[in-house]
C-alpha cells in the first residue's frame, strides 16, 4: 500500500499544504470568485489529507506516529521533528476541519480584500497544524509565534468598530506572554543541549539535566503563563472578549475553535510532559483558578447584552473545565479535557458562525435587537437549536461526554471541585438557553426582523457538518478517546512509559 | 622573500610591504579608488546627467569591492607590520558594510532625484566612507583601528548633513561632528592608556601581555574610555541621546547606512576589543550598557509619532540586544556571544537597510511624509510597499520566518548558556515591548484609512532592487541561516584563537616573543 511511502511526509503535507496554497493565492489575479473557490480546495484537501492520519493511526499506541526528524540547522542543534500522538492528531483534524467552513461561511460575508482574506486564513492555518505537530521546542515555539500575525491581522483589517484595539490588545498580551517560554526554552537549551521535546523529556525524567530541580518552578512557570494567556485561565482573559467581538466570524471561529486550545494542549504537552513533579505541586491553584474561570466566566456570561460576548465568555467557562480536567491528574480528567477541546471547538466555532449569520443580516450582535426569530428563519432557528444543546452538554451531544468524564475526574481529585465544577454546566444551560429564548421566541418586536432571509446555501453548508459532528461525538465517542486514552495515560505517567516502549521496541 | 609564517611569528619586522599584503587591503583600495573616480568625474559630466551616471559607478565600485573581498579573502593573513590581518572575521565584516553600501547607493538614486540634491561627494563620500569601515574590521592596530574610525566618521558626519536647505539636517551634521568628535576623542584616550599600561598598540601583544597578573588599574580605565568612544558608536545607552536627532535630521537613505553600516564596524571593533583583547572588567560594563540600551530604545520608541525616529530608538534598541551577546565571560560562552553578535548585525542590517528604502521612497520631496499619520491606509494605495514594509518590520520585532527572529533567538540563547538569566529575561520582555511600536506601523498602513491624500509614485528600478536584495536577505537569514551562522562560527574561533592558551601556535609565539625584542 501507498501508505508506506506517504507516511513519513504526510504530516508535512498536512502542516504545509494551506501555506503553499497561500502562496499560490498570492500568484492569483484579484478574481474574488476564483479566489474563494481555490481557498476552499486547498482547505478540503489539507482535511482529506489529514483523514489520512486519522485513518492509519495506531489506535492503543502512546509513542508518537508519523515522525519525521530531521536536521534543519547545526548550530544550535535544532530539527524538523514533527510527530503527533492521539491528543494532537485530533487537535490537527479539528483546525483542517473548522478551515474549510471558514471558507465557506465567509463566501460573502468578506467582500473588501478577498485575497488578503483568504491568504492570511490560510497562513494561520499551517500555523495551527504546526503548533500541534512540532516535537522540537524550537519549532514549536516558531508556529506558535508564527500564529500570532495572521490572526491579529484578521482581527485588525477584517473586523468591527474596535478592530484596531482589540488586535493589539490580543497580540501584546499573547506576546509578552510567550517571551517566558522563550527564556524557558533556551534555559532547557543551554542546559541540555536539545530543543528536541522526547530528549528533553527523558533526560529530565532521567535526572539528567544539571540544576534543574532549582529551576524547574520557573521554568514550569515560563511555560505556563504563555499557556495560561492563551487558553485563556482567568484572571489573564480579558483579552478574549474583545478580541471575539471584533473579529470577523472565520477569526472567532478559529480563535475560539483553535487558538485557545493552543494553550491546553500546551498545558498537557510541556507542563504536564516536561515538568511532571512542578504541574502535581502546582495543580491545587492552577484548579482554583480553573474553577473560578467557570463560574465567573458563566456568570459575566449570563448578564451580556451581546451575542457574540456571550459566546465569548462561555468560551472561557469552557476552557475552565478542560484545564481542571487537565490538572486533577486523573484519567477520566484528562480524557474529558481532550474531548471538552475537541467538542468546544465544534460547538463553539459553530455558534459563532450561527452569530455571524445574524451579523450578516443585521450588523449587530446585541440580543435586544432581536425576538421572534423562530418565525422569520425555521431552519436557523432549529440548527441554532441544535448547536446550542449540544453546547449545554445533553446526553448524546458531545458537549455532555467531556464535562461529565472532567467532573468525574474532578471529584476523584478533591470532591468539592466537582461540586463547584459542576453548577457551570447549570450556568450553561441558563446563559445559552435564555439567549435562545430572548432572539428566538415571543413576537417579532423589531419589524425589520420580519423580512429577515433564512439561512443561505453556504451557511448550511458551514454550519451543518459542525451539527453533524456534533451528533456523532456525542454517540460515538469512542471513536475519537480509543487515541486519546494512550496518549493520556501516557501523560499521566510519561518516563515508565516511555522507557518501557523503548525497551520493548 | 618571506613567507606568512613569519609574518606569523612577528620575528622580523617587515619595512617594504610585499604583493600578498596589498591584496590584504584590496577592497579598500578599490572602494577608494572609485570613489576618488566619482569626485573627479564629478564636474565633467553635466548636472543633469550626473545623478544617474555617478550613482551608477558608485554601485559598480560597490560590487568592485565585493569581488575584490573574496579575492581578499583567499590569502588570508597579516600585512603591513601586522596592522591589518585577513581572516574571516575581517572578511565578514567587509561583506558586510560593502553590501551595505551597495544597497544604499541603489536606494539613493530616486531619492537624491526626488529631493534634488547634487550627487558627486555623496556616491564618492558613501565609498570612502565605506574605507574606513571595512579597514576597522580588519585592523588589529589600535592607532590604525582609530584612523579607520575617524575616515568612517567623518564621511557619515558630512552626509548627515546633506538635506543642504533643512535646517534639522544641518543641525543633524553638526550635532554627530561634535558629540563624535568627543566620544572618538575618549577612544583615543583609552588607547593612549592602554599603550602606557602594556606597551603596545597592537591587540594581539596587548592581550599576550595581559595573561599576566595583575592586571594594572590603568587598563580597565582604558577599557572604560575605549568602550565610551566605541558606545557612542553603536548608539548604545548612556550615549545614545544623540541619535534621535541625527537619525531624524540626516536624509533617509544615510540614516538606513548609518545605523547598519559604521554601526557594524563599530561592533566589529568591538568585538576585537572585547574578545581578542579579553578585556578585564568588562562584564559589568557591558551588561548594565545592553539592559539600558534595551529598555531606554524601545521604551523611548514607544510615544514616538515620525517614523525615522521611532526607528532611531529601535536602533539604540537593537545595539542593545547585540551587547548582551557581549556580555560573556569564558572561552566557550565567547565563541556563542561572538558568532550570535555577527549574526545580529548582519540581519539587523537586512532588515533596517530596507526599512529606510521605504521610508526614503515614501518621505516624498524635502521628506514630508515621514509621520505614523502619513503611512496611514499604504496598504490600500501601494500594496506591494507595505507588504514589503510590514516584513521588514516583523523581522525588528523578532516574528518567526525571518532573520531578525534567529538573531534575538541566538543572543538569547547564548546569553541563556552564560547562565545570564536576568540579562535574557530584560531582554525577552524588552522584545515584547518592542513589538508594540513597530505593530502600529503595520496597524496604521493595513487597519487606518487614509485620511489626507500622500503621493504614491511607482517604485523604479533602484529602490525596487534594493528592496529586493534586503528582502531576500531577511527572509534567507530567517529560513536558511545556517550558512551564515557557521562563517560567524568560524570567525569566532579565529577572532578567541590567539588568546587561548592551550593552542600550540600561541604557545609558539609567546616562545618567540619572549626572544623578541619588544
Amino acid at each position: 500500500m501507498n501508505i508506506q511511502n506517504l507516511s513519513p511526509y504526510i504530516l508535512s503535507l498536512v502542516t504545509f499544504a494551506p501555506l503553499a496554497g497561500a502562496l499560490l493565492l498570492m500568484l492569483l489575479p484579484r478574481r474574488d470568485r476564483d479566489i474563494r473557490i481555490f481557498s476552499l480546495v486547498i482547505s478540503l484537501l489539507t482535511f482529506v489529507l489529514s483523514l489520512h492520519l486519522a485513518v492509519h493511526f495506531h489506535r492503543g499506541q502512546s509513542g508518537f506516529q508519523f515522525e519525521v526528524n530531521q536536521q534543519w540547522i547545526s548550530t544550535p542543534n535544532i530539527h524538523y521533528h514533527m510527530g503527533i500522538d492521539g491528543i494532537s492528531l485530533w487537535l490537527v483534524i479539528l483546525t483542517t476541519f473548522l478551515t474549510p467552513l471558514c471558507v465557506l461561511i465567509s463566501w460573502t460575508s468578506i467582500h473588501d480584500r478577498v485575497k488578503e482574506f483568504f491568504i492570511i486564513l490560510l497562513v494561520l492555518e499551517t500555523a495551527l497544524i504546526g503548533v500541534f505537530t512540532s516535537l522540537d521546542l524550537f519549532l514549536f515555539y516558531f508556529f506558535w509565534e508564527a500564529t500570532l500575525i495572521p490572526m491579529a491581522l484578521l482581527i485588525g483589517i477584517f473586523g468591527h468598530e474596535r478592530k484596531v484595539y482589540a488586535a493589539v490588545k490580543f497580540f501584546m498580551y499573547t506576546m509578552i506572554a510567550s517571551v517566558f517560554m522563550l527564556a524557558a526554552i533556551l534555559w532547557l537549551y543551554a542546559h541540555t543541549g536539545s530543543f528536541d521535546f522526547v530528549e528533553i523529556r527523558d533526560r529530565i525524567g532521567r535526572g539528567a539535566v544539571p540544576s534543574f530541580p532549582a529551576a524547574a518552578q520557573w521554568l514550569f512557570l515560563g511555560f505556563f503563563l504563555a499557556f495560561a494567556v492563551k487558553v485563556p485561565l482567568f484572571p489573564f482573559h480579558t483579552w478574549l472578549p474583545d478580541a471575539h467581538v471584533e473579529a470577523p466570524t472565520a477569526g472567532s471561529v478559529l480563535l475560539a475553535g483553535v487558538l485557545l486550545k493552543m494553550g491546553t494542549y500546551g498545558m498537557l504537552r510541556f507542563n504536564l510532559g516536561l515538568f511532571p513533579e512542578q504541574a502535581r505541586y502546582n495543580a491545587p491553584w492552577i484548579m482554583i483558578l480553573a474553577l473560578i474561570g467557570i463560574v465567573y466566566g458563566a456568570l459575566v456570561a449570563l448578564v451580556q447584552p451581546n451575542m457574540k460576548k456571550l459566546i465569548a465568555y462561555s468560551s472561557i467557562s469552557h476552557l475552565g473545565f478542560v484545564v481542571l480536567g487537565i490538572f486533577s491528574f486523573t484519567q477520566a480528567g484528562l480524557n474529558g479535557a481532550m474531548f471538552v477541546m475537541l467538542a468546544h471547538g465544534v460547538s463553539t466555532g459553530a455558534l459563532f458562525m450561527l452569530t455571524g449569520v445574524l451579523h450578516e443580516r443585521r450588523h449587530t450582535y446585541e440580543i435586544s435587537e432581536f425576538g421572534g426569530l423562530a418565525a422569520p428563519m425555521p431552519i436557523y432557528a432549529a440548527s441554532f437549536l441544535f448547536i446550542v444543546l449540544a453546547s449545554v452538554g445533553l446526553p448524546l451531544l458531545n458537549g455532555f461526554i467531556g464535562e461529565f468524564l472532567v467532573l468525574t475526574g474532578a471529584f476523584q481529585d478533591r470532591a468539592i471541585y466537582g461540586i463547584i465544577g459542576a453548577t457551570g454546566i447549570i450556568w450553561s444551560a441558563g446563559y445559552l438557553l435564555w439567549m435562545y429564548q430572548r432572539v428566538f421566541y415571543g413576537k417579532v418586536t423589531h419589524a425589520v426582523n420580519n423580512s429577515l432571509s433564512d439561512i443561505s446555501g453556504f451557511e448550511k453548508a458551514a454550519v451543518w457538518p459542525c451539527a453533524a459532528a456534533a451528533l456523532v461525538m456525542g454517540v460515538a465517542p469512542i471513536l475519537w478517546l480509543a487515541a486519546i486514552d494512550p496518549a493520556v495515560q501516557a501523560a499521566l505517567s510519561p518516563i515508565p512509559q516511555a522507557l518501557s516502549k523503548l525497551v520493548g521496541q | 622573500m618571506t613567507t606568512i609564517p613569519a609574518a606569523w611569528l612577528q620575528t622580523i619586522p617587515q619595512t617594504v610591504p610585499q604583493g600578498v599584503e596589498y591584496i590584504r587591503i584590496l577592497p579598500e583600495l578599490v572602494l577608494s579608488a572609485f570613489g576618488i573616480l566619482v569626485m573627479v568625474l564629478d564636474p565633467l559630466v553635466d548636472e543633469e546627467k550626473s545623478q544617474k551616471t555617478l550613482g551608477l559607478i558608485a554601485f559598480l565600485g560597490a560590487i568592485a569591492g565585493l569581488g575584490a573581498t573574496w579575492y581578499m579573502a583567499q590569502s588570508p593573513g597579516l600585512a603591513f607590520s601586522n596592522m591589518v590581518r585577513v581572516d574571516s572575521f575581517s572578511v565578514f565584516f567587509h561583506f558586510l558594510v560593502i553590501a551595505i553600501a551597495a544597497v544604499v547607493i541603489l536606494s539613493s538614486f530616486e531619492y537624491m532625484a526626488v529631493q534634488r540634491i547634487r550627487a558627486g561627494e555623496y556616491y564618492a563620500l558613501i565609498l570612502l566612507g565605506t574605507v574606513g569601515m571595512a579597514l576597522m574590521s580588519s585592523a588589529v592596530e589600535l592607532v590604525l583601528i582609530f584612523i579607520a574610525l575617524e575616515i568612517s566618521s567623518i564621511a557619515t558626519y558630512i552626509l548627515a548633513g546633506f538635506r543642504r536647505r533643512e535646517a534639522s539636517s544641518s543641525e543633524s551634521s553638526l550635532k554627530y561632528f561634535l558629540l563624535g568628535s568627543f566620544a572618538t576623542a575618549f577612544f583615543l584616550y583609552g588607547v593612549a592608556m592602554i599603550f602606557g599600561a602594556t606597551g603596545s598598540t597592537n591587540i594581539e601583544l596587548i592581550s599576550q601581555s595581559l595573561l599576566a597578573q595583575p592586571v594594572p588599574l590603568l587598563v580597565y580605565v582604558a577599557m572604560a574610555l575605549m568602550f565610551v568612544g566605541l558606545g557612542f558608536k553603536v548608539a548604545a545607552a548612556p550615549f545614545h541621546v544623540w541619535t534621535p536627532d541625527v537619525y531624524e535630521g540626516a536624509p533617509a537613505p544615510i540614516t538606513g547606512f548609518m545605523s547598519t553600516g559604521p554601526k557594524a564596524a563599530a561592533f566589529a571593533v568591538l568585538l576585537r576589543v572585547v574578545f581578542a583583547i579579553n578585556a578585564p572588567g568588562r562584564f559589568w560594563l557591558l551588561w548594565v550598557a545592553a539592559a539600558f540600551s534595551m529598555t531606554l530604545g524601545n521604551v523611548g520608541a514607544l510615544v514616538q509619532t515620525n517614523v525615522k525616529r521611532l526607528l532611531a530608538y529601535s536602533s539604540i534598541a537593537h545595539a542593545g540586544y547585540i551587547l548582551v551577546a557581549f556580555a560573556m565571560t569564558t572561552p566557550e560562552n565567547s565563541g556563542a556571544g561572538i558568532s550570535a553578535a555577527m549574526f545580529y548585525t548582519a540581519a539587523y542590517a537586512a532588515m533596517n537597510v530596507g526599512a529606510f528604502a521605504v521610508v526614503s521612497h515614501f518621505a516624498n520631496a524635502g521628506e514630508r511624509y515621514v509621520t505614523l499619520e502619513d503611512y496611514e491606509g499604504l496598504g490600500r494605495t501601494s500594496p506591494i510597499l507595505a507588504a514589503t514594509f510590514t516584513i521588514f518590520l516583523l523581522s525588528l520585532i523578532g516574528i518567526p520566518m525571518t532573520g531578525g527572529f534567529f538573531a534575538k533567538f541566538y543572543v538569547f540563547s547564548a546569553a541563556m548558556r552564560a547562565n545570564l538569566i536576568w540579562l535574557t529575561i530584560i531582554g525577552v520582555v524588552n522584545s515584547a515591548i518592542g513589538a508594540y511600536y513597530y505593530l502600529r506601523i503595520i496597524v496604521v498602513m493595513y487597519m487606518r484609512e487614509s485620511r489626507k491624500t500622500v503621493p504614491t509614485t511607482p517604485i523604479p528600478f533602484g529602490l525596487g532592487f534594493a528592496l529586493f536584495i534586503s528582502l531576500t536577505a531577511t527572509l534567507y537569514l530567517g529560513l536558511l541561516p545556517d550558512r551564515l551562522l557557521q562563517d560567524t562560527q568560524q570567525s569566532a574561533r579565529e577572532l578567541i584563537h590567539v588568546p587561548e592558551p592551550v593552542a600550540p601556535n600561541a604557545a609558539q609565539n609567546r616562545a618567540a616573543e619572549s626572544i623578541s625584542p619588544h
